[in-house]
C-alpha cells in the first residue's frame, strides 16, 4: 500500500518563536505534490498519533530549545535523536514530542520514516511574529522542507515500484 | 535519614500535569508546616482584555484560554451572555451542545487515565513504559480519545480550539447522515470504556480522603454539566448520616467564592465561604452520581465505589481514576442517545441582540466548575469579564490533600521516607486532581553535542 507524506507543524503561533512549524505549513501551501498532507498540531500525543498511518514518511516541523542556543540555527534529527534529546529534559507539556515517538514505537505505530526539522527558537513570549533570528532562518527552513517532501515522495514511489515488481498489492 | 529535624523538599517541574507549576513543602521535626503549589505560568490577562470587545467574542477569545477544554469554556461563556440577553437558546441546539461538550469530556478525561494517571497505579514513570508493558489498556485509551477528538473535529468544525460555535448557537449543523460515523465510533468506545472502567476498578488504592466541602452544579434528573445550578455537599453528614447539600444560586455566586492573591502563585486562590473546598469529579459524583447513565451507573457499582444510586460519595482522590472511567462511560453513552435522537434544528443559531446587562453562568468543565460574568453595554460592548477556572478553585484543597498526606506517610509505621519517595507522592496527590495549569507553549529541550 502507497502511503503519504504528511507533514506536520508543531507550536504555538501565538508563543512567537514557537509558531515556525505552523508558518512553515503555511508557508507550504499550494506547492506541495499531490499525497502530501500538511497539518498543524499542538503537539498533543493522542491526537499526533492520529495523524499518520504506518505506511506513510512523516515530517515534523519543530522549535527547540538549546543550550548552548542559537536562534535560527537548524537541526534535522532522526526520530531516535529527538527522542534521545527529549528523554533528558522537562517538557513542560504533560508529554513532549521524543515522548511521543517513544510512546508511537511503544505501540509499534511508527511510520515508515519519520524525520524532524527543527529551528532553534530565542523568544517565547506571548503574541504573534518570530524574532529577527527565527524569521531570518524561515526560507531556508522551508527548503529544507520541501526538499524532504519530495525526497520521501521518491521513496515511496521506488517502494511502491519494488513492491508491484514483486506483485505485493 | 532520619524523619527529624528541618527539611524543604522543593519540586521544580512537575511531570504529567497540564501546565507549569511547582512544589515546595517544608517538614519540621516531623510536622508538614508548609504544602505550596506554585503555579509559576505568567498571567495572561484574559479578563482585562476582554473589556471592550463585541459580547458575540468571548467564546472565540475564551476557548484560547485551555487547549484542553475549550468548550468548556464557550459554552459557559456562551450561556453568560445569553442569560446577559434574556434569550434562550432552543432545545436541539443545547442537546448538538451538550455533545460537543461530552466530546471534550471524553478526550480529556481519557487522556488523564491513560496518558497521565494510570502510570503512577502501575509502578511507571511514564506513559511510555506503560504502553510497552500494557499495549492493549494504552491503546484502548487512544481509541475512546479518538471518539472525542471526531466529535469535536465534527461538531466543533476542528479537533483543537473549535469554530463552529457561536453565541446563540453555532454557525452549521450537522446532518443525521453526517453523525452516523460518528456513532459507529462511539459504539465502539462505549464498549473501550467500559472496559477502561474495570481496568482501573483492579488498581490498589492507597486509604485517604479529602474532608472538605464539595462544589459542583447540580441539575435533578440529569448528570449535570452544562445544567443546573452550583450546589454544595458539606464535609460531614448531618445526625441522620446524609450529608447536606445545599444549592447556590449561580447569581450568588462571586458573593460564596471569593478569589485572593497568594505571594507564590500566579492563579488566584479561591475560598468558599472562607474554606478551601474541591470542585471536579469527586465533587460532580458525590452530588450527581444517582443520575448517571444507567450503563454508567452500573459500571460504577461493580468498580466498587458503593451504589450512587444511594447517594455513595467517594472521597478518595487516588480512587478519581474510576470516577473519572465511569464519567467517560456515561458521556459517550449519552453522545449516542443525543445522535440517536438528533433531528437537525430549524435553525443553526439564535439571535442575541445586546442590551445593557449582566449575565453569568456555570459549567461542569473536565477538570471542575468553571465560572462566568459579563456585564455589557446597549451595544454589546464588555465593560467587564470575570472567570473562575477550577484548578485556581481547586489550589488550596490540593495544597491541603499534600498536607495530610506527607503527614500521613510522615507518622506512619515503617521506615522513614526519604526525599524521593516524598517527591513520588507529592507528584501523585497532584496529579490526582488533574491540574489544568494551561500550557500555553511547548519545549523540546535539546543539548547540542560538541565532537
Amino acid at each position: 500500500m502507497t502511503g503519504r507524506v504528511v507533514v506536520i507543524g508543531v507550536g504555538n503561533p501565538y508563543r512567537r518563536d514557537d509558531g515556525a512549524g505552523p508558518a512553515v505549513i503555511d508557508a507550504l501551501r499550494a506547492r506541495v505534490p499531490e499525497g502530501t498532507v500538511l497539518t498543524d498540531s499542538d503537539g498533543e500525543p493522542g491526537r499526533m498519533l492520529g495523524l499518520w498511518h504506518r505506511h506513510d514518511a512523516v515530517v515534523v516541523v519543530e522549535v527547540v530549545h538549546a543550550h548552548p542556543g542559537q536562534p535560527g540555527r537548524l537541526h534535522t534529527l532522526t526520530a531516535e535523536r529527538a527522542a534521545r534529546c527529549a528523554a533528558r529534559s522537562a517538557s513542560t507539556h504533560a508529554l513532549g514530542l521524543g515522548e511521543t515517538f517513544a510512546l508511537a514505537a511503544a505501540l509499534d505505530r511508527m511510520p515508515r520514516e519519520l524525520t524532524v526539522h527543527a529551528v532553534e527558537g530565542g523568544d517565547f513570549g506571548l503574541g504573534r511574529g518570530l524574532s529577527t533570528a527565527v524569521a531570518d532562518a524561515l526560507p531556508e527552513l522551508i527548503r529544507h522542507v520541501a526538499e524532504a517532501i519530495d525526497e520521501a515522495h521518491d521513496r515511496l514511489r521506488r517502494a511502491s515500484t519494488l513492491a508491484d515488481d514483486r506483485g505485493i498489492a | 535519614m532520619s524523619h527529624r529535624g528541618s527539611r524543604v523538599l522543593r519540586l521544580d517541574a512537575l511531570a504529567r500535569v497540564e501546565g507549569e507549576a511547582a512544589l515546595h513543602l517544608a517538614v519540621r521535626d516531623g510536622t508538614v508546616t508548609e504544602a505550596q503549589l506554585r503555579i509559576y505560568e505568567p498571567p495572561r490577562f484574559f479578563e482585562a482584555f476582554l473589556v471592550g470587545r463585541g459580547h458575540g467574542e468571548p467564546p472565540d477569545i475564551t476557548s484560547r484560554i485551555c487547549g484542553i477544554c475549550p468548550v468548556a469554556y464557550q459554552t459557559t461563556a456562551c450561556q453568560a451572555i445569553e442569560r446577559a440577553c434574556g434569550v434562550t437558546v432552543d432545545v436541539p441546539l443545547t442537546e448538538l451542545r451538550r455533545l460537543l461538550y461530552y466530546g471534550e469530556w471524553i478526550e480529556s478525561q481519557s487522556l488523564h487515565i491513560h496518558l497521565l494517571h494510570a502510570p503512577d497505579f502501575l509502578g511507571h514513570p511514564s506513559a511510555v513504559e506503560l504502553a510497552r508493558e500494557h499495549p492493549a489498556a494504552v491503546e484502548r485509551g487512544l481509541r475512546i480519545k479518538q471518539a472525542g477528538n471526531t466529535i469535536m473535529e465534527q461538531l466543533g468544525g476542528r479537533a483543537i480550539h473549535p469554530i463552529n460555535v457561536r453565541v446563540g448557537g453555532f454557525y452549521h449543523v450537522p446532518t443525521p447522515a453526517e453523525l452516523v460515523p460518528l456513532a459507529e465510533r462511539l459504539r465502539r468506545a462505549h464498549d473501550d470504556a467500559l472496559e477502561t472502567v474495570r481496568w482501573v476498578a483492579g488498581f490498589d488504592f492507597p486509604d485517604v480522603a479529602y474532608d472538605g466541602p464539595l462544589l459542583a452544579m447540580r441539575d435533578p434528573g440529569r448528570y449535570a454539566i452544562d445544567s443546573g445550578t452550583p450546589a454544595v455537599m458539606a464535609a460531614v453528614a448531618g445526625s441522620d448520616g446524609a450529608t447536606p447539600v445545599r444549592t447556590l444560586p449561580v447569581e450568588e455566586f462571586e458573593r460564596h467564592v471569593v478569589e485572593h492573591q497568594v505571594p507564590h502563585s500566579t492563579a488566584l486562590v479561591s475560598q468558599l465561604d472562607g474554606d478551601h473546598y474541591l470542585t471536579g469529579c469527586l465533587a460532580r459524583y458525590a452530588i450527581s452520581g444517582r443520575w448517571l447513565h444507567p450503563s454508567a451507573l452500573d459500571a460504577a457499582r461493580a468498580a466498587g465505589l458503593g451504589d450512587p444510586a444511594t447517594g455513595a460519595v467517594c472521597r478518595n482522590p487516588f480512587r478519581s481514576i474510576i470516577v473519572r472511567a465511569v464519567e467517560v462511560a456515561h458521556a459517550v453513552a449519552e453522545a449516542l442517545r443525543i445522535i440517536d435522537a438528533y433531528e437537525p434544528p430549524s435553525r443553526s443559531y439564535v439571535a442575541v441582540p445586546p442590551r445593557p446587562a449582566t449575565g453569568c453562568a456555570a459549567t461542569e468543565a473536565p477538570r471542575g466548575l468553571l465560572y462566568h460574568r459579563y456585564a455589557m453595554d446597549a451595544d454589546g460592548t464588555l465593560t467587564l469579564a470575570r472567570i473562575v477556572p477550577p484548578t485556581a478553585q481547586n489550589q488550596a484543597a490540593i495544597e491541603d490533600d499534600l498536607r495530610r498526606q506527607v503527614q500521613s506517610r510522615l507518622d506512619g509505621p515503617g521506615e522513614p521516607p526519604g526525599d524521593e519517595e516524598l517527591t513520588a507522592l507529592c507528584e501523585r496527590a497532584v496529579r490526582n486532581h488533574d491540574p489544568c495549569i494551561s500550557c500555553s507553549a511547548h519545549f523540546l529541550d535539546l543539548t547540542v553535542e560538541h565532537g
